[in-house]
């Protein structure tokens, strides 16, 4: 008896220390990036604007969370430091909402309640929508980096614009698009095949706007396969593929799922040049062999390689906050975050009082207007609030990332 | 010696409903005067939805004694078929959402009917794989239905957009103690005597005469039926549904908490259900620090509870006001306007 107690003990004590070890090693930019978090100003509540932020910074979406709420809090602490909004700091907000719509509506009443004013998020997919369907009563500003389905902006339902909702990233669709005439004329492709995720929205959405250009164009799509979410073995679906011969390869998913399907496109003798979507970014972290994905085209909203002063600043100052390279996320809720800052300026020159019903409609009125050159380029928004805005074409050679064109 | 006073069952009842309705008074006060706040409020209703997932899970495994793993899957049943239910037709408001709720548990109930009669024909981990199998099964068919008919239904990996959002404070209350009320009685009963009866022996349970598949059936219905009200409540509660929330995690989430709680315990499987909904949101806004360890923090919660009490919190034990009352008044010798043990009450 005193045996299986100190035995149990023991094994939990052993249990204990592998989580901790397993969470240290798993979350290093979130612990590093906290300090800042719980009060972004010192100034008294007065002087400050309240700005939320929802990512997911636990479960299957954290890459995606960190990185973007690290960019977006590295925005708001430049802008405070350079002496904020009008003498104003920003006081933000970070809640973590794990990648679920529940706690993601949650979190957004909990920014409410705090009084913020305007929100940068949500990351994924579906929690954005539910904020966003949340927060239309309120008419809280909100601009997401990264959820890029069309449903974010606007109600599929009904076709209306959610007229508080904006983001700083394509649409699955354009991505779609642009890697279809990207095929064709650049790399003169007659033929492609899609392999698909049939499981998340993501990427049928790339695939569906994909077909429909090639269609337009004379692209000739000469098969088309899908996996789930769970598969992890894409041999027979690439053999089907193989047999046709494409000249390219779609592939729009993301990273994890592009590692575990190079290698055996590779095993199958496929030669066909790969396309992906900014889901892509990160594959080269994701796999093992580099090789595996040599010559590989996807579209993006930002390049490291790109040369512009703007690009350079933001890589030199999050690597100097955060000790790691930002990715495209990253980047585009950085954008994001200056999108809103500015435009909680001109609600700020206006003289009205932060918070209010009226100071809200002005940020979303001067976000829809805006017209100016931020790191991932110049932003003008549509009527649908999707940015206007060139792609950029990345290859990966030599195990890098590589600024292709813009296109 | 003196004999045990006991409270006659009409008194009982209306004492237990007194105290629903107190309650119910209480949390309506707390919020009409903004003492609960709308953070606090949508906690509470995810509470009062994971509470009777919890509950109706209970049936199943605690009082039956099976272990089901696919109670996400009849809340994604009930969930998809409000949503789709409240979207289509003319009907807006309360009256909408009432049927939406009583259709959803019908229709998981249904669903409940069929994985049942050839799941319970299987034990143990047999059960347990051929449930996890089904909460899959559905999740995979939500998923991919769209493209398979051809028109929108399920809104397919998109999810289902445009759920109208009834969920209330008073709805979810109203529903919960339904659910405990109708769960109590039905265990009071000799349903529920030869259900537990299952649980205890099952050969010497059919040696009695029960007739075990029936009452297995019927409890997994009733434990299906009530899963598909609590998922009709989420869906209204977000106005989104994914099929990716109802995955296999959210059936083992849900068992957690029947199994923190005490298997057997519905007043276990309720504090489980609050405490470990709450206790997530709670350490995120105590501190950053804590926040960042406050997975940590849950996940070595669950373990240290189960090594010291592997009964679950609260093992059998369930609350009963009645008894509390009784044991006063016993030991008070009260015997005024009660009736003594053995005596029929009028």
């Amino acid at each position: 008896m005193k045996r299986n107690h100190l035995l149990s003990l023991v094994l939990s004590a052993a249990l204990c220390a592998g989580m901790l070890a397993g969470c240290n090693s798993g979350m290093p930019s979130s612990s590093t990036g906290s300090s800042g978090a719980a009060g972004g100003s010192q100034a008294a509540s007065g002087d400050t604007i309240k700005v939320g932020i929802l990512a997911p910074l636990t479960g299957d979406a954290a890459q995606y969370g960190i990185a973007a709420s690290n960019a977006a809090k590295l925005y708001f602490d430049q802008l405070n430091a350079a002496g904020g909004v009008n003498g104003k700091s920003i006081e933000y907000i970070l809640l973590d909402e794990k990648g679920q719509a529940a706690d993601a509506v949650v979190a957004y009443n909990n920014l409410l309640e705090q009084g913020v004013t305007a929100i940068v998020g949500d990351v994924t997919t579906a929690p954005t929508i539910a904020v966003a369907v949340e927060s239309a009563s309120a008419n809280i500003p909100m601009i997401t980096g990264s959820a890029t389905a069309a449903a974010v902006t606007v109600d599929p339902d009904t076709n209306a614009v959610r007229s508080n909702v904006f983001r700083s990233c394509f649409i699955d669709p354009f991505q779609g698009e642009k890697m279809a005439s990207f095929s064709k004329e650049k790399l003169g492709a007659k033929t492609a095949a899609i392999l698909f995720n049939s499981n998340i929205d993501y990427s049928i959405g790339l695939k569906d706007a994909f077909i429909a250009k090639a269609g337009e164009i004379g692209l000739e799509i000469v098969a088309t396969e899908s996996y789930a979410d769970t598969d992890v073995d894409f041999k027979g679906q690439l053999t089907n593929i193989n047999a046709k011969a494409p000249d390219v390869l779609f592939c729009p998913d993301y990273y994890q799922k592009v590692a575990l399907i190079a290698p055996q496109a590779k095993e199958v003798g496929l030669t066909a040049t790969f396309v992906g979507g900014d889901g892509w970014d990160g594959a080269i972290e994701a796999i093992n062999d580099t090789a595996m994905i040599e010559g590989a085209y996807y579209c993006s909203g930002f390049s490291a390689d790109d040369t512009s002063e703007a690009v350079q600043k933001f890589l030199s100052d999050y690597k100097a906050a955060y000790n790691s390279d930002p990715n495209m996320f990253a980047a585009t809720t950085y954008d994001a975050a200056a999108i809103l800052a500015d435009a909680i300026k001109s609600a700020e020159d206006a003289g009205l009082t932060a918070g209010s019903d009226d100071y809200k409609a002005a940020v979303i009125s001067a976000v829809s207007k805006t017209d100016k050159d931020y790191v991932t380029g110049h932003f003008t928004f549509d009527a649908n609030n999707d940015p206007v805005k060139d792609a950029v074409i990345i290859k990966i050679t030599d195990g890098k990332y590589t600024f292709d064109c813009k296109f | 010696m003196r004999q045990r006073i006991q409270i006659p069952m009409p008194v009982r009842y209306l004492i237990n409903g007194a105290l629903v309705v107190l309650l119910f008074l209480l949390g309506q006060f707390l919020i009409a005067n903004n003492i609960i706040s709308s953070y606090f409020q949508k906690i509470l209703l995810q509470v009062g939805i994971y509470i009777i997932a919890a509950v109706s899970l209970n049936v199943a495994t605690g009082y039956l004694g099976q272990l089901p793993l696919g109670h996400a899957g009849f809340m994604a049943v009930g969930g998809y078929t409000a949503g789709i239910f409240m979207k289509s037709i003319p009907l807006t408001g309360l009256p909408a959402f009432v049927l939406a709720i009583i259709l959803a548990g019908i229709v998981a109930g249904i669903f409940g009917v069929i994985i049942g009669i050839p799941a319970l024909r299987l034990k143990g981990d047999y059960l347990a794989i051929i449930t996890l199998g089904f909460g899959e099964i559905i999740r995979v068919v939500l998923l991919n239905i769209d493209s398979v008919l051809g028109f929108k239904f399920t809104g397919g990996a998109a999810g289902l957009m445009g759920i109208p959002k009834y969920t209330s404070f008073p709805v979810v209350f109203i529903c919960v103690a339904v659910t405990c009320l109708f769960i109590h009685t039905m265990m009071k009963s000799r349903h529920g005597r030869a259900i537990l009866a299952i649980r205890e022996n099952e050969i010497a349970a059919e040696a009695c005469g029960i007739h075990t598949t029936y009452y297995k059936t019927m409890a997994f219905v009733a434990s299906a039926f009530f899963a598909g009200v609590s998922g009709a409540l989420f869906a209204s509660y977000l106005g989104l549904l994914v099929p990716g929330d109802f995955g296999f995690m959210k059936s083992i989430e849900i068992l957690v908490m029947v199994v923190l709680g005490g298997m057997g315990s519905m007043l276990g499987s309720v504090l489980a259900a609050t405490v470990l909904t709450i206790v997530p949101f709670a350490l995120q806004s105590i501190s950053q620090t804590v926040a960042d360890y406050r997975m940590v923090i849950y996940s070595v919660l669950l373990i240290v509870v189960m090594i010291f009490k592997p009964s679950g919190l609260l093992g059998t034990y369930d609350f009963s006001l009645t008894r509390i009352i009784e044991g006063l008044i016993n030991r008070a010798g009260i015997h005024d306007g009660v009736a003594r043990k053995g005596e029929k009450s009028k």
